[in-house]
């Protein structure tokens, strides 16, 4: 018997174990599955937690519900990967033996890269809201909330779901107008990037946004610190921006794991070939998802994409074949706008979100980068389809991991 | 885009915003004539953190503003002095690199 090892049972781990239970000889593989975390979070309900338009319950689920039959579920804590040796170190000196590993052990936000953030004001006046309990502590702040300046920051790329700060910005500015209070609330997005998104075509629309919404932007502020006496960030120019409330996407960075195991680059990403998804140092190890180095959104629909020609790549390497360089960095994003509304984008490595119909070619109905209500009505209906098919790895009709042309707006677009 | 360069009146591309396509053109006498046109005068420092951009670019190392801060030349504060206003970007373009693509 030889083994396969998945880390981490997240949307990566999860949709390849149940990818790869009905495509491995059950009687030549062992599949197993590690992660220390009973609790499997729908993480795009995060967004929707603090206005109280998700309820808890509908974000996690029990993580085991979704681990296919005939997987090994082990529930602990991974200490180490010796790359060179094909082991695992587990705790309570357990130890795994893998001839095939896949390393989805995703990324994590890391506050206390940023002085004062995670200091005394901390869920108090300084919020996340890409974990599960910063999302509920904001929740619990903004019913009470009444009002001032209002702050929505990225500290620095990359990160997880990069239109998600935009929609937080977008579902506030309807918050606060359903409330009848948007008049006692300053919005301010705060990005250290150039303008609002980080593809050129749909920063465009994206700002168009915001001014309708009267958001205000600050662009390229790259924070040194937050000021937490004097309610604050500073950046390395000394800008200043003064908030009540600051809600801040904080640095990014991949499992401390991979850096133990001595795996990773400066922000604990494992570099990966961004087309087969086969680490760059281990031929045995691939990697998949918000773990890897690629330049693609950290985002499930990605991993979602990757995890289906992943699959085939596993095949191939267990057959001695070349494998397939096909991941063209698809992603595929509903935004919401607010006011039930939501736009969406679809874009690769090499082509920026374009206009025009999804997912059939000149009938949609789903309308790429322009706001609509049944945008929205799509990325609602996507919860159902994350817990009853996209983890489960059960194809999602008419959308294909590598990205089509046909029905889009194509504009020459620089590599 | 064409640019002529120097008293030579070297032609290079650039990009629409003035970034070499080709860093192989690059040489100091360009790098200071960008860099006037931003408004910085070269030191050596400034060379140590080009030197820097440039060694990494050719290797096809993404750069960030953080790398930078850890490569044991300066950090990030010392670079914003260097490159006020445009740390990564400026630095780049005066490299002879292309723009920083913080994509993703």
């Amino acid at each position: 018997m030889r083994n396969l090892v998945i880390l981490g049972a997240g949307t990566s781990g999860t949709m390849m174990a149940n990818h790869l239970i009905s495509r491995l000889q059950k009687k030549e593989w062992n599949i197993t599955i590690v992660d220390q975390f009973k609790t499997h979070y729908y993480q795009p309900g995060f967004l929707f937690l603090p206005f109280d338009i998700y309820t808890t319950k509908q974000v996690k689920k029990k993580g085991k519900k979704f681990i296919p039959k005939g997987v090994k579920y082990i529930q602990k804590k991974i200490e180490l990967i010796q790359p060179n040796e094909n082991k695992i170190q587990l705790e309570g000196d357990i130890e795994l033996n893998y001839d095939i590993l896949i390393v989805a052990t995703g990324t994590k936000i890391a506050p206390g890269e940023i002085e004062g953030m995670d200091g005394p004001m901390w869920h108090k006046n300084i919020f996340d809201f890409y974990t599960y309990e910063g999302a509920k502590a904001l929740r619990n702040k903004l019913r009470e909330w009444e009002g001032g300046k209002l702050v929505v920051h990225i500290t620095e790329m990359p990160i997880k779901c990069p239109v998600a700060p935009l929609e937080f910005a977008f579902l506030a500015d309807s918050f606060f107008k359903n409330k009848g209070m948007r008049d006692k609330v300053d919005i301010t997005y705060v990005t250290p990037l150039g303008g609002a998104f980080t593809k050129p075509k749909a920063t465009e629309a994206l700002h168009h946004l915001l001014d309708e919404k009267s958001i205000k932007e600050v662009t390229d502020f790259n924070i040194e610190r937050v000021d937490y006496e004097n309610n604050k960030i500073i950046d390395y120019a000394d800008t200043e921006v003064e908030y009540d409330l600051l809600v801040t996407v904080p640095t990014n960075m991949g499992d401390a794991l991979i850096e133990r195991s001595g795996m990773g680059d400066d922000l604990n990403y494992i570099p990966t070939d961004k087309a087969t998804l086969q680490t760059k140092d281990y031929e045995n190890i691939f990697a998949i998802g918000d773990a890897t180095n690629l330049p693609a959104s950290k985002a499930g629909s990605v991993a979602h994409f990757e995890a289906e020609i992943l699959t085939e790549n596993i095949l191939r390497y267990i057959n001695g074949e070349p494998l397939k360089a096909e991941f063209d960095g698809h992603a595929n994003c509903f935004i919401e706008t607010g006011n039930g509304k939501a736009l969406l984008i679809d874009f690769n490595y090499t082509h920026e979100p374009v206009e025009g119909t999804f997912p059939f070619p000149g009938v949609g109905p789903l309308k790429l980068l322009k706001e609509s209500r049944t945008n929205h009505m799509g990325k609602m209906a996507f919860r159902w389809i994350y817990w009853n098919m996209l983890i489960k790895g059960i194809h999602i009709p008419f959308v294909s991991a590598t990205m089509t042309e046909k029905g889009k707006h194509f504009e020459t677009v620089e590599k | 885009m064409i640019k002529t360069f120097g008293e030579a009146q070297v032609e290079v591309k650039v990009s629409e915003d003035g970034y070499l396509e080709d860093m192989s053109q690059w040489n100091e006498e360009i790098a200071h004539e960008i860099a006037s046109e931003i408004g910085i005068e070269l030191t050596d420092k400034h060379f140590e953190v080009i030197n820097y951009l440039r060694e990494k670019a050719a290797a096809k190392e993404a750069l960030t503003i953080r790398k930078v801060g850890k490569s044991g030349i300066v950090n990030i504060k010392e670079l914003y002095k260097l490159f006020p206003k445009g740390p990564l970007k400026f630095s780049s373009k005066i490299a002879g690199i292309p723009k920083p693509t913080s994509c993703i």
